[in-house]
């Protein structure tokens, strides 16, 4: 089996360079015939690289340890949900399912479209086998994940090894956000080589209407939600596996997945403002260009672990493909930018600070900056290494510096921005619509600074938060009376019709509803509380309302690992509210690694989190630590609302006819 | 035209402003991040500055008995004492023979006053998955 996969990767290889060739080949003599065969070799390496991607789960799903991948991420007693997402437990099986995305993603690109813009898909087959063959290229001979354990005999012989049992996959992976973060993160991190396919083609065959913007629309929605997902997953497996307290640290495999986030919602933005108005061409192509770059970026920084070491750089042959490659995909793409840059020009000059655009502009700009600072913090110890030879590091203060206020400030965008007309906005209909804007958001400033809230930024943002809440539910309230008004809808069919009627516009609002939400979380870090104790059967802790008695310790094992638990009785301003048991895992396999599980209360107001830290060695003391973590709750469900508007804005149009513009 | 520019002067006042606020934050949280060896050849200029060491824990020097836990971790010849001064939990992770990332700085004594602790284990864990102490 471990032949057959080496053998489809080699042929999956082959086709999509011919599928390339036969592109370029297509285009430049005008052959629809040839075309075709490229778009065919592209469908038969969607579907090898399927039957790749089936054999190494079947390799993992019957233990076949003789394959190196399968030896160091999987074991015999793991269950066979986690030897499926031992997959990706390692560098050169995730490398696979990047390459099983992306060519998935390509397929469907080309299939979708394969009848429409006979100019253009040329091209963007050409661009999606560009990207495919490079990763398949990596994938065969850096990170081959079929590669079989050698052993090397005391004669110098050498001869095939097969471990009696495997390594067993990393016991912190060992969760279900792990299960499926990667996978979610990599479509996200993959799905905007459709977006930039088609900008590339655009340029290529000089068709600069907004045709790619309208037509990769759903694309670029899906992975920058895809995206949004797998950030909340890493950050919620951070906070219940890790157990340090916390979601985010501005570590560097968080910030590589932060990065493409930001220019994307940019995009998403700005794209609005070519469409409406015309402008920001060659913008939009920049920020799709550097979308596709992060991403493969993001996949190189979390795969090769460049900057967490301190010197890995250098001696990386993956990293100096890598540069390579992006080094060359952002030197063509400026290339034709500049030499296309009279089908670019813009329709319209910005014509009030007062107006949609420009607030869709600073909305670019502040998200643009952030990106840029999350580049800097994390690359910097690379680009210190270089110019001064040693590697500097800077820490979450520059990051929460330069990003709480871009926040506030994008915060702040999101309620202004509906406010403003597009062009421009006059003195009057202005002071209207932020009456009660800043009426109600003053009251609640009001409020908050009276109960006793001193924290400058917590203040400015539940502010900010309590401005957009109004500036979104006037919208709805408007829209709804005028539809009962002027329709005779009924108030609840009036909501629902209001919304469905224009997805984009509402889904787009039910977004920032969400990203409200998500700040009121974040504002809740300001106020987390932390205990330790060393504690024995009997004893007690303290932590805000709430204290902790420990009943008792439960002990056990499961084929996989031992593990002990400490069986702590809840109570809240003096009632039971339930059992807490914190645990910590002792892992058979391997080097017996510990992992701790978390032990979470979840309420609206505030998650209670108490961790097993350790215990004594004559195992008689436990020693226990408790957060107070207010409002998280709020992240999590903000999420979940994301996921909805997102979706809300995706649902097809009855009426609309993609591609045509009226 | 008078919309562009103000425009562009609205956004160099923001990205000015961002600019210092991201230099002080840099002033406060840089730290030099080097192996015990370059630490050692290099130990004179960093006086008192914040340093991030890597090395490995060498094995059964962990000392939990003193009220602040300590440790020697090493890389090639070198080896430093390490004094845990900071609050957090010590990661799972860390045991003998992990590669341990302190953080901290150098005490009068000579001892390394870390902290931060980060640690991984020695052989088969990829790099990115490396447990933690944060705050």
């Amino acid at each position: 089996m471990a032949n057959f996969g080496n053998f489809c990767l080699i042929l999956s290889l082959c086709l999509s360079l011919y599928a390339l060739i036969a592109a370029l080949v297509g285009i430049s003599q005008r052959q629809p015939r040839i075309i075709r065969s490229a778009e065919n070799a592209a469908y038969s390496a969607t579907g090898i690289i399927t039957l790749t991607f089936l054999s190494l789960v079947y390799l993992l799903a019957t233990d076949d340890f003789s394959v190196a991948h399968v030896a160091s991420t999987s074991n015999r007693a793991l269950p066979i949900f986690y030897k499926v997402a031992a997959v990706w437990g390692a560098h050169d099986g995730s490398m696979l399912l990047w390459v099983f995305v992306a060519s998935i993603f390509s397929g469907l690109a080309i299939y979708q479209n394969r009848r429409r813009y006979r100019e253009m898909m040329p091209y963007v087959l050409a661009v999606l086998m560009v990207n495919l063959s490079f990763f398949l290229l990596l994938n065969l001979f850096f990170s081959n994940p079929f590669h079989r354990l050698v052993q090397v005999f005391a004669d110098g012989s050498a001869g095939p090894f097969l471990p009696a049992d495997g390594q067993g996959l990393n016991p912190i992976l060992q969760h279900w956000a792990m299960v499926i973060h990667p996978p979610i993160q990599y479509l996200g991190f993959i799905g905007f080589v459709v977006p930039f396919a088609f900008a590339i083609a655009a340029l290529c065959s000089k068709q600069m209407g907004d045709t790619w913007i309208r037509t990769t629309r759903r694309w670029t929605l899906l992975t920058w939600i895809f995206l949004g997902v797998g950030l909340i997953l890493g950050g919620k497996w951070a906070y219940v596996v890790l157990g340090w307290g916390g979601y985010w640290a501005w570590d560097p495999v968080e910030n590589s997945s932060l990065m493409p986030w930001l220019i994307s919602t940019a995009f998403l933005h700005s794209v609005i403002v070519q469409e409406r108005k015309g402008m920001l061409k060659v913008w939009n192509i920049i920020l799709v260009v550097l979308a596709y770059l992060l991403g493969v970026f993001g996949t190189f920084l979390t795969r090769s672990g460049v900057v967490s070491s301190v010197h890995a750089f250098a001696d990386s042959n993956l990293g100096k493909f890598f540069l390579i490659y992006m080094a060359g995909v952002l030197a063509a793409s400026l290339y034709l930018v500049i030499d296309r840059r009279d089908y670019l020009k813009s329709e319209r000059r910005l014509d009030s600070i007062l107006s949609r655009e420009s607030a869709f502009l600073f909305n670019n700009l502040v998200l643009v900056v952030a990106c840029f600072a999350v580049f800097w913090g994390t690359m910097f110890p690379v680009f210190s290494e270089w110019v001064r030879g040693v590697k500097i590091t800077v820490g979450p203060p520059f990051f929460n510096n330069i990003n709480i206020p871009i926040g506030l400030l994008l915060l702040f965008l999101t309620g202004v921005g509906p406010l403003f007309a597009w062009r421009k906005t006059s003195p009057k209909s202005l002071r209207r619509s932020f009456l009660w804007p800043v009426i109600f958001s003053a009251a609640t400033c009001f409020v908050i600074v009276a109960a006793g809230m001193r924290n400058f930024y917590a203040v400015c943002c539940l502010t900010l938060c309590a401005f957009v809440l109004i500036v979104i539910l006037e919208e709805f309230i408007k829209g709804t009376f005028i539809r009962i008004r002027k329709k005779g809808e009924n108030p609840f069919s009036a909501f629902v019709n209001l919304t469905l009627k224009n997805k984009r516009r509402y889904g787009g609002y039910i977004v920032h509803f969400s990203i409200v939400l998500m700040f009121v979380g974040f504002t809740g870090n300001t106020f987390n509380r932390e205990a330790t104790r060393q504690m024995e059967p009997g004893g007690e802790m303290e932590i805000g309302d709430y204290s902790l008695k420990m009943t008792g310790y439960e002990d056990g094992q499961t084929a996989n690992y031992d593990f002990g638990k400490v069986v702590l009785d809840v109570y809240r301003n003096g009632k039971v509210i339930g059992t807490l048991k914190p645990e910590r895992r002792i892992f058979k396999t391997g080097s017996g690694q510990m992992t701790t599980t978390v032990a979470l209360h979840s309420t609206p107001k505030e998650d209670l989190y108490v961790v097993f830290a350790g215990m004594s060695h004559d195992g008689s003391t436990f020693e226990i630590r408790a957060n107070v973590n207010p409002l998280v709750y709020w992240i999590w469900f903000g999420a979940a609302m994301m996921v909805f508007g997102t979706i809300i804005t995706l649902l097809p149009n009855k009426r609309s006819v993609v591609g045509s513009r009226q | 035209m008078v919309a562009r520019m103000k425009f562009i002067i609205g956004g160099i006042i923001i990205v000015v402003a961002l600019f210092w606020l991201g230099f002080v934050g840099f002033e406060e949280s840089k730290a030099y991040y080097i192996t015990v060896d370059e630490y050692r050849s290099m130990q004179e200029s960093l006086m008192g500055k914040t340093v991030r060491l890597a090395g490995d824990v060498v094995a059964g020097s962990i000392d939990r008995s003193k009220p602040q836990m300590e440790f020697i971790i090493g890389s090639g010849e070198s080896r430093i004492r390490v004094r845990y001064i900071g609050n957090d939990i010590i990661p799972d992770t860390f045991t003998d023979e992990s590669k341990a990332l302190v953080e901290g700085d150098i005490a009068a004594d000579g001892v390394f006053r870390a902290r931060h602790i980060e640690a991984k284990c020695a052989s088969k864990y990829e790099a990115e998955y490396s447990n933690r102490t944060s705050s």
